[in-house]
This record gives structure tokens, sequence and C-alpha cells, in this order.
């Protein structure tokens, strides 16, 4: 899609709020599925071509990372405009780490020229878990007030500081993230509230082992109102390895992974000789995905849930197995 | 306060390679009481660099002087009839003191001794920790005190973000406390939580470095200009 028919088929439905597939997808009242795709630390767009692949057909759309884990990749949009060009249906993230408010504005109407509609606004993992530890971090507005602008700029049509936008808003589908699991855990309802209330369309929510906790914490989320407004996609990720889990457990912050799940993929290779490594990394990975797919139906009945947010992050091969294997296949094509 | 702390020996004594005779001034205002470049530090440190620069075979000959406030000329114009002695002034200031040293003494080389790290204040003996970025305008009245653009790592408004790991640590580091951990703690020991739920705008850094050099001119305290008495 060049830009110019990007911009006249902009909204076709005036009751969409920028007519991307996601969306519809989550307008028609189906069960959504997103996935993640990193970009490469290169300027080659084979990469992104091939696992655009794997995840086309079964995903409404995709997260592209935006330097996730503050590592150098390419950027988000740009591998956004490959993506699509593949057929699969971009989110943009943009984090408040790297660019000010001028920035993202900027970026944001370039990324609305060419047909991007999906966004998703984070504050960034911090630059002393990357690749640059000596970067000098932006933080000019935080992931609220990004999604408040962002919101501003498409129903408003008007830039950050007040002046219009010529020719209007852009359209955008504007996202966020929610963790129901990191302290203070009573908070994260309101805070996901104050996201609603800033004008988020959609959130996706950290990867979810423990999932006592996250009914509970949408009980509160249906109990103040917030899924009336806001689309919540819980997010889910086949565990790797039995080391995996333990590490997700133990060393990552705002994070809960059960001691059941660790049990479970631990007895995933009893029996199996301990030498034997690749039957070994088949057994864990099966288990994982099977996990992952239990997950997906248990928060399939959770009220309030309007979709899952597939995290299998370097191993894209195993989405297509996951959300056939929770029966979501095919997904729903819509005009 | 100011808090600073001393360049490793090493430094400094790359820095002075090549004098012969210098003098280290100290301050006696916020680096003195946070135990970096007081009278007592200045000594140390002098004898410090005595005995390192004597074992490399090039003993640096080093005067020690203390004055009560580094960062104002009025202080400091005392040292100018001694400076033509030196081939080098080391100054135990903050930045503050050593710019108002190289802008005085304009022909002296000024080195500075000290790498100035916050505004802040002792919490424990032996620790002191930052409170303030000097943002220009104040928003402690609206999150309990206690400030986020200090002490939250991404400077957020509208915190926490999903990092906060299990009683309240920072992402970042385990040692740091997330500043809006303790917001939320605060504001509901005030009975002001509700507050919390307004979406806070961005912040108008204009006020803060990004507006460009800060200078404050009270013109209720400025001398009358003898021009404006002229007919």
């Amino acid at each position: 899609m060049n830009a110019q028919t990007a911009t006249q088929t902009a909204t076709p439905n005036p009751q969409l709020k920028s007519g991307s597939n996601l969306e519809k997808v989550l307008a028609a009242g189906h069960f959504a599925v997103t996935g993640e795709i990193g970009p490469p630390k290169s300027w080659r767009a084979e990469v992104i071509r091939k696992k655009a692949g794997l995840l086309k057909g079964c995903v409404d759309a995709a997260n592209i990372t935006d330097n996730q884990t503050a590592i150098v990749r390419m950027s988000s949009i740009a591998t956004g405009i490959i993506v699509m060009q593949e057929g699969l249906e971009p989110i943009i993230q943009v984090t408040c780490r790297d660019r000010n408010r001028l920035a993202m504005q900027s970026d944001i109407l370039g990324a609305a020229a060419h047909g991007l509609k999906n966004v998703l606004c984070l504050s960034g993992d911090h630059q002393s878990f990357g690749n640059h530890p000596g970067a000098k971090n932006v933080h000019d507005i935080d992931s609220m007030q990004l999604i408040r602008m962002f919101r501003d700029m498409r129903d408003s049509g008007l830039f950050q500081c007040g002046e219009a936008i010529t020719d209007g808003g852009p359209p955008l589908f504007i996202g966020g993230a929610a963790n129901p699991f990191a302290d203070p855990v009573d908070l994260r309802p309101l805070r996901l509230k104050k996201k609603a209330v800033a004008g988020v369309d959609f959130v996706q929510t950290q990867l979810i082992y423990d999932m006592d906790r996250f009914r509970e914490f949408m009980k509160k989320v249906v109990e103040l109102g917030i899924t009336e407004a806001v689309s919540v996609l819980a997010g889910v990720g086949p565990l790797k390895s039995a080391g995996m889990a333990r590490h997700m457990r133990d060393n990552v912050p705002g994070m809960r992974v059960p001691d059941a799940i660790v049990k479970r993929m631990e007895g995933a290779v009893n029996g199996i000789d301990k030498d034997d490594k690749a039957a070994r990394n088949a057994a864990w990975r099966a288990e994982g995905i099977k996990i992952c797919i239990e997950q997906i139906q248990e928060v399939r009945e959770i009220p309030g849930v309007a979709g899952v947010h597939v995290m299998a992050i370097e191993w894209e091969e195993a989405v297509r197995s996951i959300v056939e294997g929770a029966k979501l296949l095919p997904r729903p094509v819509l005009a | 306060m100011i808090v600073a702390e001393q360049k490793p020996v090493a430094t400094l004594k790359e820095m002075l390679r090549g004098k012969r005779k210098i003098l280290a001034v100290g301050c006696g205002t916020c680096v003195a009481v946070c135990f970096a470049g007081g009278k007592r530090e200045v000594g140390i440190l002098a004898a410090a660099l005595r005995m390192a620069t004597e074992l490399d075979g090039a003993r640096v000959e080093i005067d020690e002087a203390i004055v009560q406030r580094q960062c104002e000329y009025e202080y400091i114009d005392p040292l100018k009839d001694k400076l033509n002695q030196y081939d080098a002034v080391l100054s135990l200031g903050c930045g503050v003191g050593v710019q108002t040293l190289a802008d005085r003494f304009q022909t002296t080389r000024i080195l500075p001794a000290l790498n100035t790290k916050f505004m802040g204040g002792p919490t424990e003996q032996g620790v002191w920790e930052e409170r303030c970025q000097g943002c220009g305008n104040c928003l402690l009245d609206v999150t309990g005190g206690i400030c986020p653009i200090t002490r939250c790592s991404k400077q957020l408004m509208n915190g926490p973000c999903g990092g906060t790991d299990t009683g309240g640590r920072c992402e970042v580091d385990k040692e740091i406390p997330c500043a809006w951990y303790m917001i939320w703690e605060r504001m509901e020991k005030l009975g002001l939580q509700d507050e919390l739920m307004e979406v806070r705008p961005p912040k108008d850094w204009s006020t803060s470095r990004d507006g460009g050099v800060r200078k404050i001119v009270r013109m209720d305290l400025r001398k009358p200009d003898p021009k404006d008495f002229q007919e």
C-alpha cells in the first residue's frame, strides 16, 4: 500500500478508529491473537520476511519490538513496513526511552503515511540492560502521556503542543502494556484504569504463568469497567526449558512463575538420557507448547479477556502449533 | 547539599603529570560535609599525591588551602596573590567551585579533583542519596514529597512501570527503591491516593536544563546601576 492509498482508505468504517485488522477482529467480537517479531541486529530484510511468513495467518497482528531490552536493532517502523509487505499486520512498539515527543510524533506520522495503524506505547527497558549501557535515555514523556498524546493526535487532530496537524489526525489503534504481577499488586488494576482514561484501546499483559493471580487481576479490571472500553489481551508464551522457567521465576523482575510450572517443565525430561540434549530439548519444547495451549484455554474462560498475545521470541515456529492447538485457526478474514 | 566524591589517585596523578608545584584548594561547605573536599580531605589527598608522585620519581610539591565557599568570588579572591607560584590549582570543590576559580583566575590552570555527583543528603552514616535534579518546577506537592524525576530510573510521571520487583525495588538495581512504589504508599498514608488517578500531562522541561543554561536575576537584590541616576 503506498502513502496515497493509505490516506484515502484510512477509516472506511466510521465506527472504527483506525480500521486496522486487529481493531476489526476485536470489534467483531472475535477472540484476538497477536504475536511478536523482534527486528534483526542487521540491515537485511530476509530474516523479517521469514519471521513474518511464520506468523502470517496465525495471528491477527504482530508486535514489532522497539530496540527491545535496550539492544539496538532495526527500527520498529521500518521492520513494520516490511512485515506489512508480507501480508502480516504490524503493531509498532514505541518506547519512551529513545525518543522525545518531537521524534515520536514525526515517526507516527511517517508510520501512518506508510499505512501502519497499530501502535503500542511503552516506557521501554532501561538502557542498563542493553548493549549501550552508557547511552543517555530520554523519557521526555512516559507511556501514559504517550497514549494520551497519540489519542489527541488521532481524535483531536492536535500535536502535543496544541497545534493542529495539517489534514487531521492519523488513524491509530492505540495499545499499551499491563503487568498484573508487579508490586504493588493492588495498584495494577488502577494503573490500567489510568491507561484507559488516558485513551488506550487495547492492552497486552506481561507473560502469565500464575493463572490464579491473573484471574484476581481480571476480576478487578472488569469491576473497574475497564473492559468496556479497552480490549485486554492476555500475554502467554511457551517455555523452552526447565532452566528458562527457573530463570523467569527467580531473576526476571515483575514476573511470577509458580513452582508447579517449573516442576512440570523439569518432569518433561524424565526418563530421557541426560546426554541426549536433542531429545531433552524436544521434550521441553513440546511440554512448553502444551502448557501454553492449556493457558490459552484457561484465559479464554476468564471474563474480560478479549484475546491472547503469544510471545515466542526467537521461536516463531512455535506460534502455529500453539494457535492451532488452542483451536484458534483459521483466523478471521474481515473486509 | 551538593554531593561529590574524589577522583581516583591514579587519575589525579596523570592529571598532574609535568607539574612541579600545585595548590590544592578545598571548600568548607557542601563537599566538606560529605567528606570529599574539606580541610581534612585536602590534607589526606595532598599527602597521597605527594607519595604517589614521589614513587614515580617526579614528586609534585603540593601546598594546601581551604576557602569557606569556593563558589563565591569574595571567598576565593584572597587566593589571587599567591597563585603565580603554582603550575596549577587542584580544586577539591564541586563543579561550581572549579568553574568559579577558573573564571576568576583565567591565566591559571584549574584542575578538578572531585566528581560532582548530585544534589542530595546523607541517609545513613557514610551514605548519601540523590534527591533533586533541579528541574526548575517542583512537583513534590503532587507526589507525596518524593521526587519521581530524580528517584524513578525512567523519570515517569505516571508510574510505576511494570518492572517493579518484589518489595518495591527498581528493575534497574535491587539497591534502588522504586520511587512510584513509595509515592503510592505515601499518598495512601496521606489518604490522597485518588489524586494519583489523574493522568499527569507531559512535563514542561523548559525550566530544566533543556531550556538552555539557567540563570536567576533578582531585581530586588541588584545594586542600582549608576547610569540610572545620570541626567
